[in-house]
């Protein structure tokens, strides 16, 4: 598995530029996040592939290509952090969610919504507590799930940030 | 400042990029943008008959002069029938700048008529690509679109133009950039010392080294450092099928084209060396036969300008990413003469030669004793090498004839031989032809196709007569398509699915007549090469000579599929393996 951080030009087209990589090539992704940086002018991607590494190390190389694609990392050859947020809706009563919640450990949940029968719980965790918690769901009362893909950034000094613009004459 | 709309600004930052020839065809979604060429004479419209030959034509005077090529066509069918022609360009690394009308802005995602997504198209087979979004920024889009085409590793970019962006009411302030500012993109440029120094190491240490020299070396206007590197090492070069040129032909250490059907002692001195220097050139499934077996005594070093062409099938030992120009002097600065292995070197050479000699090309098939019944293919190549005295711009389409012209047509000269490597795209030397003979109206510009071939964009006949285009198209006509009738007896027990026209075939000395050019049919092999003089003589007259060749042979050396480079098939009964 590979978790990729790629900063792009927040421009029409960027993202398709980008998915079209893996999809023309057959590669699937398995999780994608894109979303507005500090700087207006700068998507942040965040994915999680799972190829070989040949198979990344090319990829990670037609990214660099990409016109619109201004810097890229790769979490996985770094010291990283990463999390995935998730919001599930089950048909319980807001005293269950709370016992649900007290037994989710790793898992950081917290209910954000509650009506009619239903209730929303928010969850914080590693993708793999996400998958874990999710199974040890009542299935009957498990109805909906929507989860953040897998985010993630470099420790300390390891930035994903623009390096200024270049200036090109010819 | 005079102001502009978006049609005639986008016009004016065509003339402002120096563009003097803009090939298209026009429709409802551009004609604004043609009323903006019709009001100004700077830049040329050339009217072709298919959206696809613009692009190609576009191409060919790219491939030619160097320069970045340009179209011009409008939404719909015409940015469809575009595509072919870009996606030709982008796998050969042409650089060019498409502008595709587009329906108006209020309109796009209606299903308006000749709407189609061309981004979304085009995506896949574009260096990059933009919608424009409003006419103020069409000046600062056409600078990056010519900027990105031309430099790095070159390809196509398309401009898309809803038709309200080029509103002939809509005025603004116009001026052209001198600049851009982008991130994070660069022009290649020179590579770190210590991998230089590596490379050079292990170039000295060779007792074996093959150069193998590619596109990007023509592209890279490297030509005469490659040709230094050759003689301090006096090391064998054999070129790709769009490296021909690259390095003469006729130069001694010349060993010809390698690959599919690479010359034998060009395969055999990839499968034997000790080292490969891998120059502009991508290790295509064309020139590597099956990677696993790929050369695996050869240490490696590969240069080229795009980092993701680096190891994408073949591993190296040293990569020397950045302009192919400035790296082959950094090595040529540090090269010491004296410590390369000039002994092991001479017999090398001598080891090439002696395969050269088994099973060469290099007979002249025009010498009396190969005289057949049948004209061979190869023989009008090398009666059409003579004839031109192997100056001529060659362009080709794609089939036997275009490896017979790769095999025995001898460029000496970068930029030469126009033909479509990547993609392989039938219907390509016509439209390039003129596209080359534009860009140098005195130089003898020669289309070498097949009656397969030709058909897919002859209507570009007409064009030239418009133009007063003279260029020489050269059919090897065997009455079949003959690649596909190759493989078709190698591999199908001969059962010719769909490779014959059963007498359909026009009669081509009448059909060029009819343009108002002229035809020629030759039969018999010994009137060729008088007919071939006269043709080639004809200076102001595009001459259509449909020549009748042996409709069996094959091309040879052939390697053999899934096998290593030296498995090859040299003749219909000879195998090396």
């Amino acid at each position: 598995m590979s978790h990729i951080s790629i900063l792009m030009e927040n421009q029409p087209g960027a993202l398709s530029r980008v998915v079209g990589l893996f999809s023309q090539r057959g590669y699937n992704i398995d999780s994608l996040s894109v979303a507005p940086t500090n700087d207006s002018s700068l998507s942040r991607l965040t994915m999680v592939v799972k190829e070989e590494e040949s198979v990344i190390s090319q990829i990670l190389k037609q990214l660099n290509k990409v016109i619109d694609v201004v810097e890229v990392q790769n979490l996985s050859d770094i010291e990283s952090v990463s999390l995935e947020i998730a919001i599930v809706k089950l048909k319980i009563t807001e005293k269950e969610a709370k016992k649900i919640i007290e037994s989710a450990f790793p898992v950081v949940g917290e209910i954000i919504n509650h009506k009619d029968a239903f209730v929303m719980i928010k969850l914080i965790g590693s993708n793999h507590e996400v998958d874990d918690f999710l199974l040890s769901l009542n299935k009957q009362k498990f109805l909906e799930v929507t989860r953040s893909g897998l985010l993630g950034m470099g420790t300390g000094e390891n930035f994903l940030i623009s390096e200024s613009e270049t200036t090109i004459e010819y | 400042m005079k102001k502009e709309s978006g049609g005639s600004a986008l016009i004016r930052a065509l003339a402002d990029e120096n563009v003097d020839l803009l090939f298209g065809y026009p429709g409802g979604a551009a004609l604004h943008i043609y009323d903006a060429i019709y009001q100004q004479d700077k830049v040329q419209h050339i009217l072709v008959r298919h959206e696809q030959a613009a692009v190609h034509a576009a191409d060919g005077y790219a491939r030619a002069t160097g320069k970045v090529g340009t179209v011009l066509v409008t939404s719909g069918p015409g940015a469809t029938n575009a595509i072919t022609g870009i996606a030709t360009a982008y796998m050969d690394s042409i650089p060019l700048v498409v502008i595709s009308g587009q329906v108006a802005s209020h309109l796009i995602g209606t299903d308006a008529f000749q709407e189609t997504d061309m981004m979304g198209i085009s995506r896949p087979i574009v260096k990059h690509s933009f919608l424009i979004q409003s006419p103020e920024e069409i000046p600062e889009v056409v600078k990056k679109a010519f900027i990105i085409a031309k430099t790095g590793k070159p390809g196509p970019v398309v401009i898309d133009v809803p038709k309200d962006m080029t509103d002939p009411n809509h005025l603004f302030d116009y001026q052209y950039p001198k600049d851009i500012k982008m991130r994070s993109y660069s022009a290649p440029s020179e590579e770190e010392e210590s991998n230089v120094d590596e490379a050079v190491s292990l170039l000295e240490k060779a007792k074996k080294p093959v150069l193998y020299a590619g596109g990007g070396i023509i592209q890279g206007n490297a030509s005469e450092e490659l040709k230094k590197l050759a003689k301090i090492m006096n090391a064998p070069v054999t070129n790709t099928l769009m490296g021909l040129g690259a390095f003469p032909a006729t130069h001694e250490n010349f060993i010809g084209m390698l690959g599919m059907h690479g010359t034998y002692e060009a395969n055999m001195a990839m499968h034997e060396a000790d080292l490969i220097f891998a120059l502009g050139s991508r290790f295509d499934d064309r020139t590597t036969n099956n990677p696993k077996k790929y050369s695996l005594n050869a240490k490696k070093i590969h240069l080229d300008c795009d980092y993701g062409s680096i190891e994408k099938i073949i591993n190296v030992d040293v990569s020397l990413n950045g302009d192919a120009k400035k790296i082959l002097n950094q090595i040529l600065n540090k090269i010491d003469p004296k410590n390369i292995d000039k002994a092991s070197i001479d017999l090398w050479n001598n080891e090439i030669l002696s395969w050269r000699e088994t099973h060469g090309l290099n007979h002249d098939l025009l010498d009396k004793k190969f005289h057949q019944k049948q004209i061979l293919p190869q023989q009008v190549i090398q009666s059409l090498y003579k004839s031109t005295n192997g100056k001529a711009f060659i362009t080709s389409d794609v089939g036997q004839h275009q490896m017979f012209a790769a095999q025995y047509y001898k460029f000496d000269e970068p930029r030469k031989w126009i033909n479509s490597g990547g993609l392989g795209t039938m219907g390509f030397g016509l439209p390039s032809a003129m596209g080359v003979k534009f860009a140098f109206p005195d130089e003898d510009v020669v289309c070498v196709t097949g009656e397969g071939s030709i058909q897919m964009c002859i209507q570009e006949l007409s064009t030239c007569m418009q133009y007063g285009l003279p260029v020489k198209i050269i059919n090897l006509n065997n009455r079949a398509l003959g690649m596909v009738k190759q493989w078709q007896d190698m591999q199908y027990g001969g059962r010719y699915s769909s490779i014959l026209y059963e007498d359909s075939l026009p009669d081509f000395v009448k059909l060029a007549e009819s343009y108002g050019h002229v035809g020629m049919k030759v039969e018999d092999i010994s009137e060729l090469e008088e007919r071939m003089d006269e043709c080639i003589s004809m200076k102001d007259k595009l001459v259509f000579m449909d020549v009748y060749v042996d409709p069996d042979e094959h091309v040879y050396p052939m390697l053999e599929a899934g096998g290593n480079m030296s498995e090859m098939r040299v003749s219909k009964t000879k195998k090396t393996f």
